[in-house]
């Protein structure tokens, strides 16, 4: 391969640094979050956006999993990108971010039980949430690993952030509460207020991501035509 | 394109150091997650009581200050050296009844009533599901139940770690009026069954086999205690007839 010379090359010869924060790599960062958002534009990782959000505190923990774990599976992959025999390239990464799982749930396990407990076996399907493997495959062999952080940080965060705006939604109207404090006062429930049933099933999310693609797609116009 | 013995030592040198570091991960964090494991147990056996607490230092407390951990034989004596933590329930669910050893956590309330909590195990559909049933001191009266698995679908099978059914089990009896055991049972409210009502529960929709998993728990793990709970009610009304 012609690229593997290049590392070699005298610092001279190599063009100049770009900034850490640079416009493309800002962008990188930032188009995950809205205009290209795993969950609602690239409509990846949708079983987990079910299932964990029924409660605030469990899906922000499964964010942060998320986050860490697609950016350091993207910094490691675009690392060793030059090496990976192209036959299994597959197999490395899914090596790679099984590991960094089970990292995550080890942790979990030991310092946060409750929750890893409500998490259980979402926290393993990490592994085979298509952002991950998504990013991988479209961005992080391809490019170097600062970039591939970013991008891998960028699409964790915009994931995070559908999870925990639908759990808001879904805590507050399913059970009146959020973060487990009782929100909605007792008068309410005496006046005849009820905690929307709804709102504790998987359907009520695959509702509110929906409604959120249709607010998305009439306030962004560049999406318009995408799908 | 790389060559086969650069691909194979590729993927063997990439095995070898993610198991070494998931090894260690592993490894390092062992101590806390035992910690939280007993720790759970504890408080799965104070929620059995109908006591839930949070705070790490609030379940030690209790636990350690009113609960007392025994094992018994089949044919009722206790066993002195070992204690019912000691007793792992998975080896012993799948035994003869014969041969089995039954672990006991025995409460003592401030006001010197005892509640008997009783491990249980079984099958639910996808995973293992146990729990926690206890009993007030005449030896028939459910005082409160704690149930959690490990894999059933949310929403349906996993709805018996959710405290509506956990609160069925309530008041329910597990012996006939006539002496003979009955256990709890798990069955539709809509089911035709000849069992009286004081001993059944109602079912979840939607999680058959687990709701039958937790019946044939009760059933198997709760019988064999039958024979020691008689001899606990002999001594009672000896020392009761003595005074």
């Amino acid at each position: 391969m012609a690229t593997e010379t290049t590392t070699t090359a005298a610092p001279s010869v190599k063009p100049k640094k770009e900034a850490l924060f640079s416009k493309k790599n800002v962008k990188t960062l930032r188009d995950p979050l809205d205009d290209n958002n795993p969950i609602t534009v690239q409509v990846l990782g949708l079983c987990s956006a079910l299932a964990v959000t029924v409660q605030v505190k469990p899906a922000l923990i499964m964010a942060l999993g998320v986050i860490f774990v697609t950016t350091f599976s993207n910094l490691i992959i675009s690392m060793i990108r030059k090496t990976i025999p192209n036959r299994i390239r597959i197999i490395v990464q899914l090596i790679v971010v099984a590991m960094l799982v089970t990292i995550v749930d080890q942790f979990l396990k030991a310092y946060m039980f409750d929750v890893s407990k409500k998490l259980a076996v979402f926290v393993g399907l990490i592994i085979t949430n298509c952002i991950i493997m998504g990013r991988l495959e479209a961005f992080a062999l391809a490019q170097k690993p600062w970039p591939s952080a970013l991008d891998g940080f960028g699409n964790g965060l915009g994931y995070g952030l559908i999870l925990v705006m639908v759990a808001v939604f879904r805590e507050f109207f399913g059970s009146g509460s959020l973060f487990g404090y009782k929100l909605v006062p007792q008068w309410a429930y005496d006046h005849g207020y009820v905690n929307n049933g709804l709102m504790v099933l998987p359907p009520a999310a695959l509702f509110i991501i929906g409604i959120y693609i249709w607010w998305q797609r009439s306030r962004n116009k560049k999406l318009i035509n995408v799908s | 394109m790389h060559s086969n013995q650069y691909t194979l030592i590729y993927a063997a040198g990439l095995s070898i150091l993610t198991a070494v570091i998931l090894a260690l991960t592993a490894e390092g964090l062992k101590p806390a997650q035992q910690a939280n494991v007993a720790l759970d147990t504890k408080s799965n056996i104070l929620k059995a009581l109908r006591m839930d607490f949070t705070e790490r230092e609030k379940i030690e407390e209790m636990y350690d200050s009113s609960i007392e951990d025994v094992v018994v034989t089949m044919s009722g004596d206790v066993q002195e050296d070992e204690g019912a933590d000691d007793v792992d329930l998975k080896n012993q669910i799948n035994k003869k009844p014969e041969e089995r050893l039954l672990p006991l956590y025995i409460h003592t309330a401030g006001s010197g009533e005892k509640h008997y909590v009783i491990p249980v195990r079984g099958t639910g559909l996808w995973g293992p599901i146990w729990g926690y049933i206890a009993l007030e001191d005449d030896f028939n009266t459910v005082y409160g139940a704690y149930f959690d698995h490990k894999a059933e679908t949310p929403g349906l099978g996993a709805e018996i770690a959710e405290e509506p059914f956990q609160r069925q089990f309530q008041g329910k009896k597990i012996m006939s009026e006539d002496g003979k055991f009955v256990s709890v049972n798990v069955v539709k409210s809509t089911a035709k069954s000849d069992v009286a009502p004081e001993h059944r529960v109602d079912a979840i929709s939607g999680g058959t086999i687990t709701s039958n998993g937790t019946d044939l728990m009760l059933e198997n793990v709760l019988a064999p205690y039958v024979v020691y709970f008689e001899k606990l009610k002999d001594k009672k009304q000896i020392a009761a007839s003595e005074n």
